[in-house]
């Protein structure tokens, strides 16, 4: 998929918010949170939350840098390699209790939850997506 | 070109039964009444599409999908499978089946979600490299593009699941006419002696018309050349068979001049020097650039496009966005001028880069074998069993030299009116010119002007110039075949690909299971 802005955004909304919560629930109880489900839930939530509200941000840098590119592509390598700032500054947003309504998350729950969201979103947006949506590769990953 | 991609030119013949007469050739519209006078059966069916390429194949693929019979869709082609007229020209212009073509790993004429890809195909069979290359490309690789075999393989077998063959009618469009009472007769001339009447009619209320090239036009010099010589072996183009070149330099070591920067003259210079590097020939290349590219260009600094050598390098003939992204909805939005500038500033001869014949050819500029000119050929006259060629360079003036052999690596393709049948709509059905110059289609590909209680559309390398430029590929193809799809289930024709729908029969596709 060649994404368009529009298209960026909605894709990222929508895996998120269905993969990523999704895969969320498999894997928060099993995560070493060292808090109760709820609170886990809470927490992993909320990560995905902050990386959905935050991605729209990323989306509209993303796109900038799309535009010095002649092909006005997005190789796929960039979907993958784009985890590392984005997952970065959410850690530091939580580690600098920016986030006020969760108390912590342990760095390696972190890590496992975050990478592996981002890598099965990823894996889904680079194939299966295209499967129950037709249209979606050809109008540049817009859903609607 | 080969016979089977040029319709051929039917000439005088006697009145035979069943044969188009005066007044049907004059009319812009045809009544059932006509036909049965001029004795010409009639077959009903609702959707007929002709040219039977692969935009044909695309399209009615598709459809099938979309949950339409084989019952109400006709292909009426020369062609005994549809990469037929396909292969014959990768063939000749050095793309046989066990090379790369220049399309993506996900542009999968058998398979319309275009997953899994030939790439993950490859992987899946063990090769894991291909799964490594789509990941990192075009960063740290070229792009991947699939086999020619492992696409004409896929699409042999998509084209039996979709029970493909119960479609096909063998013949050649001689042109398509609207109908008093609506709809269109497209008129087919069935192989001599297959049927009692010379023409058979189809009435439809749909028509798609995906013929692939017009007509191959060769730049005036090579025409000229050829009149006046009548040699068409020493000074050949790259889109004819040309094999006989590569055998004489295997026979005796020789000079050939290459003209042209496009995939073709890259193809061509890959394989003269894959013959050198394994036949140990002596082979001396010239190669002449008219333009000669040497350093990225373009517009702006948002849009430059990569070239060095000689050539401009792209990954596929368009940008990639005009397929689904960014490119793709700007020109879609565009009109008249705008979508004029736009398509020069995409437009011009590039080529994929590709280690291996950039190797070849950096190897050849410093051992002195491949050299490089600028300019136009002025003059070419045959001297003894070689061929004179005046050049005239910008800077230089007129150079002269003397080679076994010319290959031509430019591909100019033939204005729309060479073509019979294209000729026909622009005459008789109200069909008009786009900006530049080929058939006008609008966004759901339904050809301007020429509706009559039905549509007749069109994909394929006559529309280009439209609101989608990708049209010549598999990719844009299919990118036609779902605007006339999504057009033809708005008219009740086929079943909406919802998400259920899509899921479910993609699942079919991948049990291989009839449809
Ligand atoms: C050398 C070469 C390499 C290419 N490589 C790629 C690639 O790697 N990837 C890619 O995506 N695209 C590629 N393309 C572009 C494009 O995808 C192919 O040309 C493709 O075959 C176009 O399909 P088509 O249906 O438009 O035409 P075709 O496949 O050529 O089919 C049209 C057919 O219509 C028939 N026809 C014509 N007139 C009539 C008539 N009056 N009645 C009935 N039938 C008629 C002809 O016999 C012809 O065979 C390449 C093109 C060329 C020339």
């Amino acid at each position: 998929m060649l994404p368009t802005l529009s298209g960026r955004i909605q894709t990222r909304i929508f895996l998120l918010a269905v993969v990523g919560s999704i895969w969320t629930l498999i894997i928060t109880p099993v995560l070493p949170t060292e808090a109760s489900l709820a609170a886990s839930y809470g927490a992993t939530f909320s990560v995905l939350l902050v990386v959905l509200v935050l991605g729209v941000l990323w989306e509209l840098v993303y796109h900038g840098i799309q535009q010095f590119r002649w092909e006005k592509d997005w190789p796929t390598l960039f979907g993958l390699l784009t985890a590392i700032p984005e997952g970065l500054l959410v850690w530091f947003l939580f580690a600098g209790g920016a986030i006020p309504w969760i108390g912590s998350l342990p760095g390696p729950a972190f890590v496992i939850h975050f990478v592996s969201t981002w890598l099965i979103v990823w894996l889904v947006a680079n194939g299966p997506m295209r499967v129950p949506f037709i249209h979606w590769r050809i109008n540049g990953g817009r859903l609607i | 070109m080969s016979e089977s991609t040029i319709a051929p030119q039917q000439t005088q013949t006697p009145p035979q039964p069943g044969d188009l007469n005066d007044q049907l050739i004059a009319s812009d519209f045809w009544t059932d009444q006509m036909l049965a006078e001029a004795g010409i059966p009639v077959v009903d069916v609702p959707f007929v599409t002709f040219g039977g390429g692969i935009g044909s194949f695309v399209t009615v693929d598709y459809l099938r999908i979309c949950g339409v019979p084989t019952s109400a869709m006709r292909v009426l082609t020369p062609l005994k499978t549809p990469w037929e007229s396909y292969e014959y020209l990768t063939t000749v212009s050095q793309i046989p089946r066990g090379e790369r073509l220049r399309s993506d790993s996900s542009s999968c004429p058998d398979n319309i979600w275009g997953f899994p890809s030939y790439a993950i195909r490859e992987a899946l069979q063990g090769d894991l490299k291909q799964a490594w290359n789509v990941l990192v490309e075009p960063i740290f690789a070229n792009y991947y593009t699939p086999r020619a075999g492992h696409a004409f393989e896929s699409m042999e077998k998509e084209m039996y699941r979709i029970r493909y063959p119960e479609m096909v009618v063998n013949g050649q469009v001689r042109m398509v006419r609207r109908r008093v009472g609506g709809g269109y007769f497209t008129i087919l001339t069935p192989p001599e002696g297959a049927t009692p009447t010379k023409r058979i009619a189809y009435r439809s209320q749909w028509v798609h018309v995906a013929v692939g090239y017009p007509g191959l036009k060769f730049l005036p010099d090579l025409q000229r050349y050829r009149n006046e010589h009548n040699d068409y072996s020493r000074v050949v183009n790259a889109y004819e068979r040309h094999e006989h070149v590569y055998e004489r330099l295997h026979q005796r070591p020789g000079t050939v001049l290459i003209r042209g920067g496009g995939i073709v003259a890259s193809r061509v210079l890959q394989r003269l020097i894959d013959d050198r590097d394994q036949r140990g020939l002596q082979t001396q290349i010239v190669h002449l650039f008219r333009t000669y590219v040497d350093r990225p260009h373009g517009t702006g600094i948002l849009k430059r496009r990569k070239g060095a050598d000689g050539w401009a390098y792209q990954g596929f003939n368009y940008p990639k966005s005009v397929w689904g992204g960014q490119l793709k909805q700007q020109v879609r939005k565009s009109e008249g001028e705008e979508r004029a500038r736009l398509y020069k500033e995409m437009g011009g001869t590039n080529t994929p880069v590709r280690r291996d014949w950039k190797e070849q050819l950096r190897r050849g500029r410093s051992e002195g074998w491949y050299r490089v000119m600028i300019g136009s050929i002025e003059d070419m006259r045959p001297v003894g069993d070689l061929v004179e060629v005046t050049v005239s360079t910008p800077d230089q003036g007129p150079h002269t030299g003397t080679f076994d052999a010319v290959i031509d690596c430019t591909g100019l393709e033939a204005d729309i009116r060479e073509h019979r049948v294209l000729a026909d709509l622009l005459d008789h059905s109200n069909a008009q010119r786009n900006p530049v110059g080929r058939l006008d289609v609008q966004r759901n590909f339904e050809v301007t002007g020429a509706q009559n209680g039905g549509k007749i559309y069109a994909s394929g390398s006559a529309t280009l110039g439209g609101p989608f430029p990708g049209v010549d590929t598999f990719f844009g193809l299919q990118i036609a075949a779902q605007e006339i799809a999504d057009d033809l289930i708005a008219q009740g024709f086929a079943q909406k690909l919802g998400p259920g729908r899509s899921t479910s029969q993609w699942w079919k596709w991948v049990r291989n299971k009839q449809i």
